[in-house]
């Protein structure tokens, strides 16, 4: 599992979030009668590694980054924690990050904060600290971004959301600190404790960061619960930002036939209909929610004919696709569309929101696609909201010409715009197959990009677009 | 409960000297006064009803410059910032809400001119709201029966507490030459608890010559009469005081609410007891 860890928080979450999906079996065992209790030993580094505990370094990070220091230690003590984060392009790693976790399992349950001690060769911030990183299922992942170090010794505190989850934990502390402006510069860290403090105080908690989403969403759509985050007010009257694993948090739905929501967060969208999802930590119930509006079973777009030899397809479930940049560029600044990808029943759509134009690249990371055997261009659209007057959809194909980048004076761009008279017309409530024929494009060898804009009908300015199967065939 | 209330504005400590002396017998304490309760408010009833009028006044609007102090909140005689829990306990709510030109409500209540007190133990059992900007208080100020003004009138501050510092409190005595930022004042700071998660007994023992602070029976700050005149100023604490209970929302002491301090905010009172000697 090491090496699917990389250094940004997300991908050490989700890694951990894949191997709960594949093994569902392993999350809470719940047996009143013969619950095992394990050792509650609060210390991870005192004055050296506590009992059972050993380190991993994570993936493409330095691998001799931590070390252990017996010149700087916090309060005169034997040793300490030190941390040599690389300067950028440092041939060992990119950064210093890895995961302190225990042979076997600790009850944590008693305490409400991880604690320690820190300072650094200058004032930086800490990219991310925290715990519940046990190089497995990491279901009770729990992480602070928010702290700064400076050149003296102080204090951090990182409450547990919820203390009474973690009876059997081995992720006892993880970290992961890149070079700030390129620079590296050193971490200690001392005393690495839990604690039962009586100075925290207050929890609040939230989901999707606070926010009431609400979300369109159709039969078999797994969506999970995002922007888990615990509040707990400090000894100092400041109020410290704990990022939690849904496990942290208990989960309800007001119509689990709508929308059913399992103790990972996970959210399967049922039959037609809208439910709630809300959550609650403890007595506390969180702020925010998600509220599904299923249309039922989702109308998959028709599936391509084409013999797989004559298409060079870009977006499709039915062929092997190129590899592409993006799917979306996010031009800034005028561009406004989102991106809400789903995958339903096997079927992934390009979820275009907010729409006015959208972008498809393949030239950057990726070759160009040489188009030159193939005739037409497919790409299907779904509009699931009615069709405001003045709508039109434009589909831009554009070649990068024998220069093979953008520009230079020699591209060539083709397009096909779908309207209320177009034949195919666009309607609503059903997939519109748009199928431009290229035969006659002057240069057709260095296609570089594809372009969805409203330029030509500015009522589609904001709507929902469901795209699927984009190809070239012939 | 009218007719006690009338009897307690004549100051008590001379009125109960008689019981204090019939009592001495049954004190096992070889120390300390036999404290006598001779007023209180347990703050029973139904939940949203309001306080009980006939010890409490509510005292109204913005005062001067925020009260002296800048404070930013309206204070009001709405349940919405004052009323029983129907627990027991009296619950003082600031909240976030434009009223009356004010970003803040709130509210402050008084025993003015229904509980006027010379010396005795003056105890209550509060949670305390938390946040930046926050500033509750239990607290005496001298009356003005004589015609003075602050801060010849003589205040004593059991308690008072900055929301960004829900572990420590503050007890002090202001006076004449010894007001405002010179008042004599001590904190108490809890190490491992803090004021708004649980509740915290906080008194005055006002005495002829001294009040003695106490947080949760610990003595933690002691003013004497001898003290401030040593240092050339003027003892005011022989006169009726009545109690104040109030959560003020910013001003000098406590500084202005911030983004991240939550509303509404609560102090929470159990009970407020007065004895005598």
């Amino acid at each position: 599992m090491i090496t699917t860890y990389s250094n940004t928080m997300k991908q050490i979450l989700y890694s951990g979030l894949l191997f709960i999906l594949v093994l569902p079996g392993c999350e809470r065992s719940v047996n009143d009668l013969d619950e095992p209790t394990f050792p509650t030993n609060p210390n991870v580094f005192i004055d050296g590694f506590s009992g059972g505990l050993n380190y991993a370094a994570f993936a493409g990070s330095v691998p001799a980054a931590f070390q252990v220091d017996t010149e700087v230690t916090f309060d005169n003590t034997s040793s300490s924690m030190r941390f040599e984060i690389p300067e950028v392009n440092d041939p060992r790693g990119g950064y210093a990050g890895g995961t302190f976790f225990t042979s076997g399992p600790r009850d944590l349950s008693g305490y409400n904060a991880l604690t320690f001690y820190a300072k650094a060769s200058e004032s930086v911030p800490m990219d991310i600290v925290g715990f519940g990183n046990d190089l497995g299922a990491n279901t009770y992942v729990a992480s602070v971004t928010d702290f700064r170090v400076n050149s003296n010794w102080n204090k951090y505190i990182i409450p547990i959301p919820n203390p009474e989850v973690l009876t059997e934990e081995q992720g006892m502390f993880f970290y992961s600190f890149g070079p700030i402006d390129g620079k590296g510069f050193t971490i200690w860290i001392d005393e690495v404790k839990f604690e039962n403090l009586g100075t925290i105080a207050q929890p609040r908690h939230k989901i999707f960061n606070g926010q009431d989403q609400v979300v369109t969403s159709f039969t078999g759509i797994v969506t999970n619960v995002e922007g888990l985050i615990s509040t707990y007010n400090l000894p100092d009257g400041s109020d410290q930002d704990v990022n939690a694993t849904a496990a942290y948090f208990d989960f309800s739905t007001t119509d689990a036939t709508v929308a059913a929501v399992d103790d990972l967060g996970n959210v399967t969208v049922g039959e037609q209909g809208t439910a709630t999802i809300t959550a609650s930590v403890g007595d506390v119930d969180a702020l925010g929610s998600l509220t599904i509006e299923s249309d039922g079973p989702f109308d998959a777009a028709p599936v391509p004919t084409e013999d797989a030899g004559n298409v060079i397809s870009i977006f499709s479930n039915a062929y092997e696709n190129v590899p592409v940049d993006f799917y979306n560029g996010f031009y800034a600044p005028f561009q406004t569309t989102t991106s809400n990808d789903f995958e339903v029943n096997g079927d992934n759509v390009l979820n275009y929101e907010n729409f006015n134009f959208v972008g498809i690249e393949f030239n950057q990371n990726v070759p160009t696609i040489d188009g030159s055997e193939m005739t037409n261009f497919r790409v299907n659209i779904f509009l699931p909201n009615p069709v405001p007057a003045n709508s039109a959809f434009t589909a831009n194909l554009r070649d990068f010409g024998a220069d093979d980048n953008f520009g230079g004076g020699d591209d060539t761009t083709l397009s096909f715009t779908v309207n209320a008279g177009s034949n195919p017309a666009l309607v609503s409530g059903q997939w519109i197959s748009i199928d431009l024929d290229i035969s006659g494009m002057a240069n057709k060898s260095n296609l570089g990009q594809i372009v969805f804009d409203s330029d030509a009908g500015p009522g589609l300015q904001g709507a929902t677009i469901y795209v699927d199967n984009v190809y070239l065939h012939k | 409960m009218k007719t006690q209330n009338s009897f307690f504005r004549i100051q008590i400590h001379l009125i109960l000297l008689a019981i204090s002396v019939s009592a001495v017998s049954c004190s096992s304490e070889d120390s300390g006064p036999d404290w006598q309760l001779v007023w209180s408010d347990e703050f029973e009833g139904a939940a949203g009803s309001s306080l009980d009028q006939t010890k409490w006044n509510f005292e109204i609007g913005r005062g001067q410059n925020g009260w002296g102090n800048n404070e930013l909140q309206y204070y009001t005689d709405r349940t919405e910032n004052a009323s029983l829990d129907g627990e027991g306990n009296l619950v003082i709510i600031a909240r976030q809400e434009n009223f009356q030109g004010a970003n803040y409500t709130s509210s402050r209540i008084t025993t003015q001119d229904k509980l006027e007190i010379t010396y005795g133990r003056i105890e209550a059992r509060i949670k305390t709201p938390f946040g930046q900007g926050l500033w509750p208080a239990f607290w005496l100020l001298g009356t003005t029966n004589s015609g003075e003004i602050w801060p010849q009138i003589g205040e004593i501050d059991v308690m008072e507490l900055r929301g960004q510092q829900p572990t420590k409190i503050a007890s002090t005595v202001h006076g004449p030459g010894y007001s405002a930022g010179n008042g004599i004042t001590d904190d108490y700071t809890l190490t491992n608890s803090r004021f708004d998660t649980e509740f915290h007994v906080f008194a005055a023992e006002w005495f002829t010559d001294k009040i003695d602070f106490y947080v949760d029976g610990f003595l933690h700050h002691t003013v004497t009469k001898e003290e401030i005149e040593n240092a050339g100023n003027e003892w005011v604490y022989n006169d009726p005081f009545f109690l104040i209970l109030n959560v003020a929302v910013g001003g000098n002491y406590v500084g202005s609410p911030n983004a991240s301090t939550p509303f509404p905010q609560s102090l929470t009172i159990d009970y407020v007891r007065v004895y005598g000697e």
